[in-house]
């Protein structure tokens, strides 16, 4: 049943291009992006409760990175360009994690918007790099000897590191690296006591969000082919926290769900720009009134009775042994 | 194998501990009483590294606690319970007990995202070491069920084998018994008594359940305001003119 699903799932996402109109092939890209940095963004603070509204920066370091990159060695395979994103990213987040260790709740909320601001700045100000507010026009991504020009190429490029990033994602938070990270957000002083470093484990925790936002940021580079820095503004931050929020904190799956679902809906708000924070904003509180830890725990209680995994305990049973 | 010497510490000019000292040996059950207040909880998160003494010593089988931090002071084989009880509440009762296997484990986050088969092959037996645990607690039945929806007694029970999970050679438990019903107590006087006996686990404990203390412990130390004010044997203490005077002055607040 489960393995049917995800098999008809697989072929559906790779027939898409063959199947949907040029522009939603385009959408359906932006929406593998919007997954991997709300995955990214979830490792964070949906996972090790440390909540950033600076996302869009690194989504940000990581398209200019790999637009450079591509810019500048032409000839250079896509994978370099992208692994150029992700280290870049990854050692942005590395000099923003270590200052924040000593930052909590609001002040960490306030450090991480005040980062956002700085990468626009500076885009702005390395104009010699990055065009500044002229924008960057960024080259087909290269295989060899092929250009993905065309959104159907483009979109099977984003599908395959996607689903890269998906598959470890879900490999880490699955293993000890990931049940640390989720300790640090129940409780530090029980994590510590179970010989976890806290503040290495917290730092960690924004390289790999940074260097799945920067993975990202290359993909959403190449496509949609041009930077400018209006792209990536607090609202773009803002929306990356609704995605996590609405789709599940603490659930890889749940990330993706709320990266699908808000991106198709910004997408159907496009003309009406006026009307897009009031809804999502209606959205957002809907989710969390409704239903407390999104799409994600939602399906969880559906499935539940189903598979007959209990989900209250039954009575307390005597004693040990 | 613990030495706890001379510890000073205030709150804000509120004296918690004026010189107080205990030894733990090897196989050796503590019980650390007192009155609410006397500082009891603050030896332990001096002992785990949570709270810094203005002065005194603290050492574990020669090491220098005081100059370590907590997961260090963990890693050298110190576990604890703490007394409002720190379970993972979201997280399931399995991955509570995974969690306290941590420092046993070595997949990093890179070898863990690709998936290894070692890390597979440690993660497999790391979940074999934990359900056996489970199941020797009572806790089977619970295994993939969120430790918050739990009652009280259970959650106290995932805690202790949380720190067990982490194999340690102290186990300090901060009033094991509270909350619990006259038949889990009992059950986890037996099972601190086995956990010395199979396991030769040294056990500092605080405990305000007399019944509890005087029938496991090898010694008994009373603390007091701060300082120690008896030290022995669980008979002599119960006797001693200095503890009920510590105790029934305590019933007169
Ligand atoms: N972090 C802290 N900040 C301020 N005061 C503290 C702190 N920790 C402990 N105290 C104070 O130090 C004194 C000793 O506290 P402690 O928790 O060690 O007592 P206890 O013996 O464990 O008491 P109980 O039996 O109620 O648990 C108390 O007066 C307490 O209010
Ligand atoms: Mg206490």
């Amino acid at each position: 049943m489960r393995s049917l699903t995800l098999a008809m799932g697989a072929a559906g996402l790779l027939l898409w291009p063959w199947a949907a109109p040029r522009y939603f092939v385009f959408l359906a890209s932006l929406i593998v992006v919007n997954a991997i940095v709300a995955i990214g963004l979830n490792l964070l603070s949906g996972y090790t409760n440390q909540l950033s509204f600076g996302h869009a920066g690194f989504l940000a370091v990581g398209a200019y990175t790999a637009a450079i990159v591509a810019t500048r060695a032409p000839g250079a395979p896509v994978v370099v360009a992208l692994l150029a994103a992700a280290l870049v990213t990854a050692l942005v987040g590395l000099l923003l994690g270590v200052p924040c260790l000593r930052l909590e709740g609001l002040y960490l909320a306030m450090a991480t918007l005040a980062f956002g601001f700085v990468v626009v700045e500076a885009i702005l100000n390395l104009d010699g790099l990055t065009r500044g507010n002229d924008g960057l026009r960024v080259p087909a991504a290269r295989l060899g000897p092929w250009a993905l020009a065309t959104d159907g190429a483009r979109y099977y490029l984003v599908l395959v590191v996607g689903a890269a990033m998906v598959w470890a994602a879900l490999n880490l938070v699955r293993t000890r690296t990931g049940r640390a990270l989720l300790a640090i957000r129940e409780s530090e002083v029980a994590a510590q006591a179970s010989g976890i470093h806290v503040a290495r484990y917290k730092t960690l925790a924004f390289v790999i969000s940074a260097l799945y936002t920067g993975v990202a940021g290359g993909l959403f580079a190449f496509v949609v082919g041009f930077l400018s820095p209006d792209a990536f503004d607090v609202f773009l931050s803002v929306d990356f926290i609704a995605m996590i929020i609405l789709g599940g904190l603490g659930s890889v799956p749940g990330s993706m769900a709320g990266a699908a679902v808000l991106t198709v809906l910004n997408d159907s708000l496009a003309g009406f720009q006026n009307y897009r924070p009031l809804v999502f904003g209606a959205i957002l509180i809907a989710s969390m009134l409704f239903m407390p830890g999104g799409i994600a725990s939602a399906a969880r209680r559906l499935r539940a009775p189903l598979a007959g995994h209990p989900r209250v305990a039954p009575g307390s049973r005597p004693g040990p042994e | 194998m613990l030495s706890v010497e001379n510890l000073a510490i205030s709150f804000g000019g509120l004296a918690a501990l004026r010189g107080f000292s205990v030894e733990v040996a090897e196989r050796e059950i503590v019980a650390l009483i007192g009155p609410n207040g006397a500082g009891k909880s603050t030896v332990f998160n001096i002992v785990t590294g949570l709270e810094r003494p203005a002065s005194g010593r603290v050492t574990f089988l020669g090491k220098d606690l005081l100059a370590m931090v907590p997961h260090a002071i963990a890693r050298c084989g110190i576990a604890r319970t703490f007394q409002n009880t720190e379970v993972f509440r979201q997280l399931t009762v399995l991955d509570n007990v995974l969690i306290g296997c941590h420092a046993h484990l070595s997949a990093g986050a890179l070898r863990g995202a690709l998936g290894l088969p070692a890390v597979g092959r440690e993660e497999a037996a790391a979940r074999e070491t934990a359900h056996a645990l489970l199941a020797r607690l009572g806790l089977d039945d619970h295994a993939g069920v969120e430790a918050r929806a739990l009652p009280l007694g259970l959650q106290k029970r995932v805690e202790l084998a949380r720190a067990l999970a982490a194999e340690p050679r102290l186990l300090l438990l901060d009033e094991p018994a509270g909350g619990l019903n006259p038949t889990e107590t009992r059950a986890l006087m037996g099972l601190i008594v086995r956990l010395r006996d199979e396991r030769g686990l040294a056990i500092l404990l605080v405990e305000h359940d007399m019944e509890f203390v005087m029938s496991i412990s090898d010694r008994v130390a009373v603390l007091n305001d701060g300082r120690k004010i008896a030290d022995g044997k669980p008979g002599a203490i119960a006797a001693d003119p200095g503890v009920i005077e510590a105790y029934l002055g305590r019933e007169d607040d």
